[in-house]
């Protein structure tokens, strides 16, 4: 009656115990922390080396501890819940193998930097998404929409392809210094998100969306320091994007 | 506790949630109360396209859209509700491109098209370019855009409200049929706070997505464990079609990640461990782009007659070596990186180990082709609509061809959104909520907080682990009688022990220890009615197949099953299907 496959590695390779460290916030407190305090937990693990982080918190929160709080959904790396600052890089923890991380010393795992924490690994995303929502995300025309699609060349559709596989995990913002020191300043995903409409053939909003992003919270605060870049699970290149939007600024051209 | 009033509430924020919300909130007061935020929603994970007839790259119908949906779906599609769909699909595609949706385009600039399963031009002569898409993340793409028109038009979310329960102004088991049963709104938990809310409403509309996690192999999210099917239940209300669930036949093998049908739609084959690409056996015409639940079959029954590969011959292989790498990275872009990701295998050179993966539940809660909710065969709901995979129309009948599922949350998600705010706009008056409304949520709440800390209890992760395997191994892509009987067993007796579950986390705040433990209750109950469905239809249908009963039986299971929770445990019943133009035929491709 089986038709079920099991994973073509799972007892081909044997298990390995990790350490996996947390650092851990209950807003309500515990029997032994103070509400809102701050600390590091260990917890070990046996895992292969083929599981995900993600796995690995899994194991954590339904054998050992079940307080352990976490976003978490898709666990394929698309739908941008379970950014986290895993050994001092942002990442997703769905999408990163334990075999990736050395798992021979502890993995060290955060909430992502600059957001409020809320529990845990739980950090506020609404300043996030506030950013975004400042930028005008969405596509805006003037007169008449045409009876059937648009139309827009494969060229000009490809402009602005890579912006356009942002997950929103927030990787990218909570791994700016700017971000983390200025409150003001937008983050590199609000860019990115402005980038994606800039660029588009069919829109006819880039000019105050530019005019948004000229401002002091604006582009001009970017360093340059590439973190966002690495940080980007999606491959995205977010410095040059945001290079892009500096660069139309100063161009007046598109 | 918090209380609040709107015209319309939508429960859930993907893609059939948030379309309704575009129409909703033009014309009624509007809450979108969601589980994750609206990004994180799992239309985000679909990827081949959406389908539409609009002949961009060939001739096409959606005459011929229609024919390919009700066979399909192994005729057991209404097959009115599938002409909506199809005759819809253009404007919802133009709809959605204008909206700023970026399509893959033609040369001449219009939106791209592709072949996918089952989709076919002249009735079954060959495959047709029909899915609209946009490289293999159109899901994605949707999910985004119909995000952004949400914030253009300033709709109001309630992000991580986790609805639990549905009131009703009557038990509608208890109400006789031709009575008015009424809604009178929703009790959602608020995640940050644990602060239990209630919502008045003139309409809710349930958009709360689908319950893969009731098996183990799945491509659906964690999050998916049916709780708005659930709550619909445990209001009385039945269920349709339950036993019909798909399983994708592209999973990464174990791991149950989809690899979009669009690798084959693009030239993709799948081979046995004897190199053979078996499909042209079973499908002669159609060959790897048969609809999912004949090339499911068909990858099982090679690995049950030995011609599996790997070193335990337990997967196929997904073949794209064929393929220009530029054309992979341009159409499949994702699909590949998730292979090397997790299997650590290089699509340009290497086939992909792939095995079926439970993906879609073609049932759902009963709707009439205006997402009303049917509270038996023909009454319905007054202000209760349902939309998404949640929702069962039905235009997926027995097995749903690929593209069609993108395609019925923006059809029926827009139709949802529409009927709910013109009935609140007709109405005067919501259903008055009694005061006793969050009673039932606060004892459920209340009652897990207390088994913190309690001994000889029961984890929630041992539950639902034996529940997943159970599924598996008893309720996948073959059944029988020995496997059903099995499966009713363990869930009974997995019943009982979640009824002793403890959870260790006692505080409010962001509590998922509790959110994981509510979560296994619906995913227990949806998972006794997909088999209590599939023990009593003797036949094979669609997805559905029973091994001792190896043929479609159109004499006595030509119907949908409702299912319905009693006290006494699943009563079932029989709704016709709507028949339109199609008589049933032989299902061959």
């Amino acid at each position: 009656m089986t038709a079920t496959a099991e994973s073509p590695a799972a007892d081909a390779v044997a298990t390995m115990r990790v350490e996996i460290q947390i650092l851990r916030m209950n807003p309500e407190g515990t029997h032994e922390r103070e509400p809102g305090e701050e600390y590091w937990e260990s917890f070990v693990v046996e895992a292969l080396p083929t599981d995900r982080v993600l796995d690995a918190l899994h194991k954590i929160k339904w054998d050992q501890d079940g307080s352990l709080a976490f976003r978490r959904s898709c666990a394929h790396g698309v739908c941008g819940s379970d950014a986290m600052r895993i050994n001092a890089r942002n990442r997703l923890a769905c999408k990163t193998l334990l075999k990736d991380l050395n798992p021979a010393r502890p993995i060290k795992i955060e909430p992502i930097k600059g957001l409020p924490v809320e529990k845990d690994l739980i950090v506020d995303m609404e300043p996030f998404f506030a950013s975004y929502r400042e930028i005008m995300p969405f596509l805006m025309t003037t007169g008449n929409a045409p009876e059937r699609e648009r139309l827009q060349s494969p060229e000009e559709r490809h402009r602005f392809d890579d912006t356009t596989k942002c997950i929103m995990c927030a990787a990218c913002t909570t791994s700016c210094p700017v971000f983390w020191t200025d409150g003001q300043y937008f983050g590199p995903q609000a860019i990115v998100g402005a980038h994606r409409f800039i660029f588009d053939s069919r829109d006819e909003g880039q000019w105050d969306r530019l005019e948004i992003l000229n401002d002091k919270a604006g582009v001009w605060k970017c360093r340059t320091a590439f973190n966002c870049t690495e940080a980007c699970p999606r491959g995205i290149e977010v410095t040059k994007a945001i290079s892009e939007v500096k660069r139309a600024l100063t161009t007046g051209e598109i | 506790m918090t209380h609040h009033e709107y015209d319309v509430v939508i429960v859930g924020a993907g893609g059939a949630g948030m379309r309704a919300a575009l129409e909703s909130s033009q014309r009624a007061r509007t809450a979108v109360l969601t589980k994750l935020y609206p990004t994180r929603s799992h239309t985000g994970a679909a990827q081949g396209g959406m389908a539409a007839a609009l002949a961009n790259v060939e001739d096409d119908n959606a005459e011929w859209h229609v024919f390919d949906t009700v066979k399909g779906g192994d005729y057991l599609v209404d097959q009115d509700a599938a002409e909506i769909l199809c005759n819809e699909a253009i404007d919802a595609v133009l709809d959605l491109e204008k909206m700023g949706l970026p399509f893959n385009r033609t040369p001449d600039g219009k939106v791209d098209q592709r072949r996918f399963g089952g989709h076919t031009r002249e009735h079954g002569q060959a495959p047709v370019r029909r899915a609209c898409y946009s490289a293999d993340r159109t899901g994605h793409m949707i999910l985004q855009t119909l995000y952004q028109q949400c914030i253009k038009q300033e709709v109001e979310f309630f992000n991580e409200y986790y609805v639990l329960d549905l009131i009703l102004d009557k038990d509608p088991q208890a109400t006789p049929e031709g009575e008015d049963v009424t809604v009178a709104g929703v009790v959602a938990l608020e995640l940050s706070t644990g602060e239990i809310h209630t919502f008045r409403a003139k309409s809710v509309i349930f958009a709360t997505g689908g319950a893969g996690k009731v098996f183990k192999t799945t491509s659906n999210a964690h999050t998916l464990t049916g709780d708005g099917m659930g709550i619909a239940l445990n209001a009385g209300l039945p269920l349709e079609d339950m036993e019909f669930f798909q399983f994708h036949p592209t999973g990464l093998a174990g791991l149950g990640i989809l690899l979009s049908e669009a690798a084959r739609g693009e030239g993709g084959i799948l081979r046995n461990s004897e190199g053979e690409r078996f499909m042209e056996r079973y499908a002669p015409t159609i060959k790897d782009l048969a609809p999912r639940d004949m090339v499911a079959r068909a990858m099982a029954s090679e690995v049950r007659e030995g011609r599996g590969a790997g070193p335990h011959k337990d997967y196929v292989l997904l073949d794209l070596t064929h393929l220009e790498p530029a054309h992979i990275d341009e159409k499949l872009p994702d699909i590949t990186e998730f292979a090397r990701t997790y299997l650590g295998v290089e699509p340009y050179t290497e086939p992909v180990p792939v095995y079926p993966t439970a993906h879609y539940a073609m049932g759902g809660i009963p709707t009439t082709v205006q997402g009303e909710v049917l509270r038996n065969n023909t009454d319905t709901v007054k202000g209760l609509y349902a939309a998404g995979e949640c929702a069962c129309v039905s235009v997926h009948g027995a097995n749903r061809l690929g593209t069609n599922s993108l395609l019925d949350i923006n059809v029926f998600g827009r139709r949802a959104g529409i009927a709910a705010a013109d009935h609140a706009n007709a109405t005067a008056d919501a259903a008055a909520l009694p005061d006793d409304a969050a009673a039932r949520v606060e004892g459920i709440v209340s009652r897990l907080l207390s088994t913190v800390g309690t001994t000889g209890s029961e984890r929630v992760a041992d539950v639902r682990k034996a529940l997943q395997e159970t599924m598996d191994r008893n309720v996948q892509v073959f059944r029988d009688a020995a496997s059903l009987e099995e499966a009713t067993e363990v869930i009974a007796e997995l019943r009982e022990r979640y009824a002793r579950v403890a959870i260790h986390d006692r505080g409010k705040r962001f509590n998922t220890d509790l959110l994981e433990a509510i979560e296994l209750g619906f995913l227990l109950e949806i998972a006794e009615v997909v088999v209590a469905g599939a023990l009593a239809r003797q036949e094979s249908r669609g997805g559905h197949y029973r091994e001792d009963f190896p043929t479609r039986d159109d004499v006595n299971f030509m119907h949908h099953t409702m299912a319905y929770a009693t006290g006494e445990g699943v009563r079932l019943g029989a709704k016709p299907v709507v028949v339109t133009k199609y008589q049933p035929m032989e299902r061959k491709y």
